[in-house]
């Protein structure tokens, strides 16, 4: 291909596929035996653990490592899976260095936290290799529940209720599972289909069904699923954004940074996945690092991230902010975009500075221009799409307890529930948890 | 998932694991929690007579460290339970109450003779216990008053107080030994002819962890002055299940049960214990190391063990190891074995050179860049660099076929089994059949 990083406009091909390749392989790759026996060796096996406390699961962590230390990963599995089914899916994705890995007595003694997140992996891998599913299914209670949305609140709380005997159907608008597993999260950190293949191991419990391209709203309703079913679980995520409102959001070049990071987690051929020359992403969380870092892993030659207030409220975590800029992405502060340019394409955006002083965020008046031919638009997801008459809170459905909606036999958990934060392992929490007071209501 | 359950002489526990008498069971506040925590039984610490004995008031252990500090040997100056006897015996009542699925076995210590073994025994009976452990093992301190290692040391007393107790209760008699003794068959043999149900072992060993060099007091150390204590933990393991093992395969005392101890910290060494023969095991210094919880391991792995082995139950490997020991004079001096270096796993440290290189074979090669080999023409198979080596499994000793030629010493390996009974250099040699 003839395209280069400096090849001007939004193109496919700015490295060799085996550049790409190289680019996108596994993230913090598994550890051999011998590394997992080392950095087992470390954990001291702490009373009323921190990590355990840090972990939205509360996966009993160092048991597992024990159990990794004493040669049975396997057990060392079951002990995650019992807490938190997609702990591979969370081993690889969740910021531990803001959750468990923070809080490890060891980075408060040294610095250098045990590497909970990469054994939690090497247990996983390890029993996820083998055949069939770990679990076993109670007896059952010929009761059925729906669940809405295949993301990870939707599979968590399912696998539960399926667990405990009840029936589940799961209704998805997507054609595929996963939810942002599959969508969303960086392609680097679930290497070789890991989504797919997590979905179907954990499907194997049984007494799951799944619905894809059945979405609540146009095709179902909360009444019919109550007329149903026993019970009802929303796990929808987030399916909205916000969006800049300036004029010229709809001229080429101009794209939600969501719809991006899709694009490319489905794409066949990364090689083949057009990025602008110069990229500039507007917002400040784990959103706009990915969309950034995966803009330059695909060759972008300049890639800016722009975020409206100071580097202390940025929300990427300072070991994500550290991977974009070891990755070669710029990060500004302070600057809000404020005009589009360019005649029918993007050709620069121009941005604001801004003081965070005592009424709030100001513009001091002065501006800047950052030439460009993509800009990807990250600054937040909102939920969308919720069906009538739920008590809301803060833009999310208001829960009680245990995900429990305002609407009786309804519950809801994950991103577009309120309370939490949004993340994979937040999800998984709740939907877990729903389907715990679900099963407490069928059988009480 | 496998069945752990355990009856050990007539005592039933959900599981092999216990804690051993020691300050993990001196009190109901511990049990509960041990048991809650899911250990499949007790020795209670050990009781003795009004009015209850004192313990320092400084410290009472000592320790040594491996790598990262890790806790590998911990000694002891405590004595038995420092306690009112009615308090604990009303405690030992109300836990065995409420738990009667767990073991509850209640260990003793008091003066030598009749009357104070036999007074004891209506007491602890009444409690409800499943059973009473002799405690003939302490090695300091009640020993100085003619007690715990003080009778443990002498199997002819071993013998008279097994006897005394046998005939006074209908409660199952464990003899607790001492490991402070030239040959651990004579107390084994004397418990059994005093008619006790099962021996348990090991009690701590006499030791002194260290010395301070600024005070010249041993550690550790009270007013400037130390003494003997009992070491246990990671570090006693070996001794303990040779001592297992001897018992185990005394044409005497073979057969008879056996309550395994010490430095028991992973499901690994609670299988190797039974595999020597022990029909429950006994844990102190892990508890007291890693707390209550760490039985959690030890369950979900000795179970995962079992399920992957085929073994259903405890009986299905219960003394498998035993056949295996033997006297030296009878292993195969056929068996011809070379160390080899996975290349791939290597680190390249040289720690297995500098072993072998100086105080063994000179067996290792070691090239300009640093990858190091073994010269089978020079290795005696002597396992040295296993040990040393930092990476699990990176050296293996590979056994050579039958039919090989040892470049070591220009010999055909034989399939034959033969032994030093046999071998010419030996002076008192028979011929073979
Ligand atoms: C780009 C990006 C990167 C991220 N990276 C990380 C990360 O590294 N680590 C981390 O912990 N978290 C990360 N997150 C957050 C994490 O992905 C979410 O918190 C998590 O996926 C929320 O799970 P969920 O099940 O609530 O929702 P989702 O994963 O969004 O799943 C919702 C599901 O519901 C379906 N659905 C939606 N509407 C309907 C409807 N009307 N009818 C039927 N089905 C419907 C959707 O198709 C989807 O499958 C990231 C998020 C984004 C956007
Ligand atoms: C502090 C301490 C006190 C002990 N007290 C007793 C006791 O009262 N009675 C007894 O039979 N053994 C006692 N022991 C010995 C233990 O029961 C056990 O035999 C020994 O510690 C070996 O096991 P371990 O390596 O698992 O610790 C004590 C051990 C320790 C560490
Ligand atoms: S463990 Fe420490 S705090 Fe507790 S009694 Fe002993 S010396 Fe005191």
């Amino acid at each position: 291909m003839s395209a280069s990083p400096q090849t001007p406009g939004i193109v496919a091909g700015r490295l060799s596929s085996s550049r790409i390749a190289e680019n996108f392989a596994d993230i913090a790759p598994p550890l051999t035996g011998h590394e997992a026996l080392v950095a087992a060796d470390r954990c001291y096996f702490c009373y009323d653990a921190p990590c355990a406390t840090a972990c939205p699961t509360s996966i009993d962590i160092p048991m597992f490592i024990r159990q990794i230390a004493t040669g049975t990963p396997e057990s060392a599995a079951m002990t995650i899976f019992e807490q938190n089914i997609l702990g591979g899916m969370c081993a690889r994705v969740c910021p531990t260095e803001t959750l468990c890995e923070e809080v490890c007595v060891r980075e408060v003694a040294e610095g250098k936290p045990v590497e909970i997140g990469r054994l939690q992996r090497y247990a996983t891998d390890i029993l996820m290799a083998e055949d069939g599913h770990p679990f076993e299914r109670a007896a059952s209670t010929g009761r059925r529940v729906a669940v809405v949305g295949a993301g990870p609140a939707g599979l968590a709380c399912a696998h539960r209720l399926a667990m405990l005997g009840h029936d589940v159907v799961i209704y998805d608008a997507r054609p595929k599972g996963g939810g942002l597993n599959e969508f969303g999260i960086a392609a680097y950190k679930a290497v070789g289909g890991f989504a797919q293949k997590e979905l179907d191991w954990l499907l194997g419990i049984g007494g799951i069904t799944v619905e894809y391209g059945r979405a609540l709203g146009p095709d179902l309703s909360v009444d019919g699923l109550k007329a149903e079913f026993d019970a009802v679980f929303l796990g929808m995520g987030l399916g909205g954004v916000n969006e800049l409102g300036l004029d010229g959001s709809d001229r080429v070049g101009v794209r939600r940074a969501v719809d991006f990071i899709a694009e490319l987690r489905q794409a066949e051929d990364l090689a083949a996945l057009p990025v602008g020359r110069r990229v500039v992403v507007v917002g400040g969380g784990m959103t706009a690092v990915d969309a950034a870092v995966q803009s330059k892993l695909l060759g972008a030659e300049e890639v800016t991230i722009a975020y409206r207030r100071g580097a202390d409220r940025l929300s990427a975590s300072g070991h994500e902010q550290e991977h974009a800029k070891n990755s070669g992405v710029r990060i500004v502060t302070n600057a809000v975009p404020v005009a589009i340019r360019g005649n029918g394409r993007l050709e620069a955006v121009t941005f604001g500075y801004t003081a965070d002083g005592p009424d709030g965020l100001r513009e001091t008046g002065d501006t800047f221009d950052l030439v460009a031919d993509q800009l990807l638009v990250a600054i937040g997801q909102t939920a969308s799409g919720l069906p009538e008459g739920l008590a809301m809170d803060g833009g999310k459905i208001a829960v009680t307890g245990a995900g429990r909606t305002s609407i009786d036999s309804v519950w809801a958990g994950g991103d577009c529930a309120a309370g939490g934060e949004d993340l994979t392992v937040t999800a998984v929490a709740e939907g877990r948890d729903a389907a715990m007071d679900i099963h407490a209501g069928l059988t009480g | 998932m496998a069945d752990l359950r355990t009856d050990f002489v007539g005592i039933k526990s959900p599981n092999p694991f216990w804690l051993a008498s020691a300050p993990p069971t001196d009190k109901e506040y511990n049990v509960r929690r041990a048991f809650e925590a899911g250990w499949g039984g007790v020795v209670w610490k050990t009781l003795g007579y009004d009015p209850h004995i004192v313990n320092v008031n400084g410290p009472r252990y000592g320790a040594i460290w491996g790598a990262d500090r890790r806790l590998l040997g911990l000694n002891n100056i405590e004595l038995i339970t420092d306690r009112p006897l009615q308090v604990n015996l009303d405690e030992i009542t109300a836990v065995k109450r409420d738990y009667p699925d767990r073991a509850v076995v209640v260990s003793l210590m008091v003066p030598c003779d009749e009357e104070s073994w036999k007074g004891i025994l209506p007491a602890v009976e009444a409690t409800g216990a499943d059973g009473i452990e002799l405690n003939f093992g302490c090695p300091h301190g009640m020993s100085e008053r003619g007690m715990g290692a003080a009778v443990g040391q002498v199997p002819e007393y071993i013998e008279m107080v097994a006897r005394w107790c046998k005939a006074s209760t209908r409660m199952p008699v464990i003899v607790k030994l001492t490991p402070n003794i030239t040959d651990i068959r004579k107390p084994a043999r004397a418990a059994k002819a005093g008619g006790a149900d099962a021996v348990s072992l090991i009690n701590t060993i006499s030791s002194i962890t260290s010395v301070n060099l600024d005070t010249f007091s041993p550690e550790p150390s009270i007013d400037g002055k130390g003494s003997h204590g009992g070491y246990c933990g990671p570090a006693v393991k070996p001794i303990a299940l040779n001592m297992v093992a001897e018992i185990a395969r005394d044409p005497e005392t073979a057969g008879m049960p056996i309550s395994g101890i010490g430095g028991i910290t992973t499901w690994r060494d609670a299988a190797e214990f039974i595999a020597l023969g022990s029909g429950s095991v006994q844990v102190c210094t892990a508890a007291m190391t890693y707390g209550f919880r760490v039985v959690q391991e030890m369950i979900s792995g000795l179970n995962q063990w079992m399920d992957e082995q085929g073994h259903a139950r405890l009986a299905d490997f219960q003394g498998r190891a035993v056949p295996n020991v033997t006297d030296w004079q009878y292993l195969n001096l056929n068996h011809v074995a070379k160390a080899k270096i996975n290349q791939d796993l290597c680190i390249s440290c040289g720690r297995c050179y500098a072993a072998c290189e100086d105080t063994s074979h000179q067996a290792i090669g070691m090239s300009a860049d640093r990858v190091f080999e073994v010269i089978d023409a020079e290795c005696v198979a002597c396992n040295l660099c296993v040990n040393v080596c930092p990476v699990e499994n990176c050296i293996t000793m590979e056994t050579m076929p039958a039919g090989a030629t040892d470049p070591r010493t220009g010999r055909v390996v034989s399939g034959e089994y033969a032994n030093w009974t046999t071998h010419p250099n030996n002076p008192m040699a028979t011929a073979a059949e």
